[in-house]
């Protein structure tokens, strides 16, 4: 079966400066990655290169066999930051439109009505972002990386600004796509939140896998001592 | 897999989003127009209507103005999709890159036309051009063949300096010398049509201007996609 994602001896470079430094890992359908490390290690880098942001110095990326960044790759992908990517003079509705509509998705209207009910914000739907709180605007902007039904989910740090509602409403958005065969890939601060989701866990330090390995069965206290220790 | 919208598809999407924006805002049209009027004003006022007649002098101060109101509205258009990361998403979708060049020229290019259309009579009532049917149209002619050539050469350089610390320093800086070839020959039709000469004296120009449309378009659609990588 074709990996959902492929990395093969990824490496980006900023000047001398090595970001990235030879990452490489499969993930199936329904894997999903939770990916740690502090900051600068170089995590959101890797996944701009697995989003088809940034083109790698060396190696190479695949999105079910394809490479990166072609647009076949690309439409199998959604991206959810901790910046919204929202235009905040449209309404949370408008926002969700424009992206399905760039995925050429048939039920339009459908489709965008589906994603705001999942991130329970179809209440505000006709109200501009701008109005939004900062909540909000984060569930709004994951309905709009979520709207084309991507195989692959790249969330870089994805609970930012939300509340408990809104963090369990990602949450059982995160375990539905990957009950539906989705990848996922979550880069985050939280470790017990990341190891909940994960079937695989690794450490980032320096751009490269400190660590790498299958989460279940991990102790995750025993792996919170661990990772303090080896980014400390 | 859902079938990703072709190049046209996808253009329109992203320009009727800019618009939509704009629309909802209004906050660069309205800055590009206030900057219009206040440009045409103070030529008026600086004229001195015994030195130089009103047709030789309002070429000069049409193009000014449309150089510099334009400028506001193609630094907007990519300062939107930096505000909130915007840009990444659109990236990431499966769209053409050439597309986003075209979507934004598309919503650049009724934005410039938009100034042009206020800005043309406000022109011709301060300086009492004498424009009957046939000139008016003549200009209208002129006014979207140039609105082409620099709106292809702003949306390029304005997707180039997004990104940048300066963009608003660097975006007149490196498209105003690229507007010169346009603005000339634009500039001398729009001489030709208010001194009343005949259209046929100036069509060495009108040339050169088409010559210009073309060539921007297709060099700035064709090396647009380079700018956005990193």
């Amino acid at each position: 079966m074709t990996a959902r994602v492929e990395a093969a001896g990824l490496v980006r470079t900023f000047g001398a400066r090595r970001a990235v430094d030879g990452l490489s890992f499969t993930l199936a359908p329904g894997d999903c990655l939770a990916l740690f490390g502090p900051n600068g290690a170089g995590k959101s880098t890797a996944l701009r290169m697995l989003a088809g942001l940034l083109s790698p110095s060396a190696g190479q990326a695949r999105i079910e066999g394809v490479s990166l960044p072609r647009p076949e790759a690309r439409a199998r992908v959604g991206l959810i930051s901790h910046r919204g990517m929202l235009y905040e003079a449209l309404t949370a509705r408008e926002n969700v439109r424009f992206s399905a509509a760039l995925h050429g998705l048939r039920d339009v209207e459908g489709a965008v009505q589906r994603a705001l009910e999942q991130l329970r914000v179809a209440d505000r739907a006709d109200v501009p972002v701008r109005s939004l709180s900062r909540g909000l605007q984060q569930r709004v902007s994951i309905a709009r990386a979520i709207v084309h039904g991507p195989d692959v989910l790249l969330a870089d740090e994805p609970y930012t600004g939300l509340d408990e509602q809104g963090g369990a409403a990602l949450t059982a958005l995160l375990r539905e796509r990957r009950a539906a065969g989705a990848a996922l890939i979550v880069v985050t601060h939280h470790l017990h939140e990341g190891l909940a989701l994960a079937t695989h866990a690794a450490v980032m330090r320096a751009g490269r896998f400190a660590r790498y390995e299958r989460a279940e069965g991990l102790e995750r206290d025993r792996y919170a001592a661990e990772y303090r220790e080896l980014v400390a | 897999m859902n079938a990703a919208p072709g190049l046209l598809a996808s253009a329109w999407t992203i320009a009727r989003k800019d618009l939509a924006i704009e629309f909802r805002t209004r906050s660069a049209f309205l800055s590009a127009l206030v900057l219009s009027l206040l440009a045409i004003v103070i030529f008026y006022f600086a004229w001195d209507p015994t030195a130089i007649r009103a047709t030789d002098l309002a070429p000069g101060v049409l193009w000014v103005t449309f150089t510099f109101s334009g400028l506001l509205g193609l630094h907007r258009s990519f300062g939107v999709e930096q505000h909130d990361g915007a840009m990444d998403a659109l990236l990431v979708a499966p769209v053409p890159r050439e597309s986003i060049f075209l979507g934004k020229a598309l919503a650049n290019l009724a934005f410039v036309l938009g100034v042009q259309a206020v800005a043309l009579p406000a022109v011709a009532l301060f300086y009492n051009l004498p424009l009957d049917g046939r000139a008016f149209a003549l200009l209208a002619g002129v006014m979207v063949l140039a609105a082409l050539g620099l709106v292809s050469i702003g949306t390029m350089f304005a997707g180039m300096t997004a990104n940048t610390r300066l963009a608003e320093l660097l975006l007149p800086v490196l498209a105003l010398p690229f507007f010169v070839p346009i603005v000339m020959p634009a500039a001398k039709l729009t001489a030709a049509v208010l001194a009343g000469r005949p259209f046929g004296e100036a069509v060495a120009w009108l040339r050169i201007l088409l010559a210009f449309d073309l060539v921007f378009a297709y060099v700035c659609m064709l090396v647009f996609p380079f700018t956005l990588d990193d």
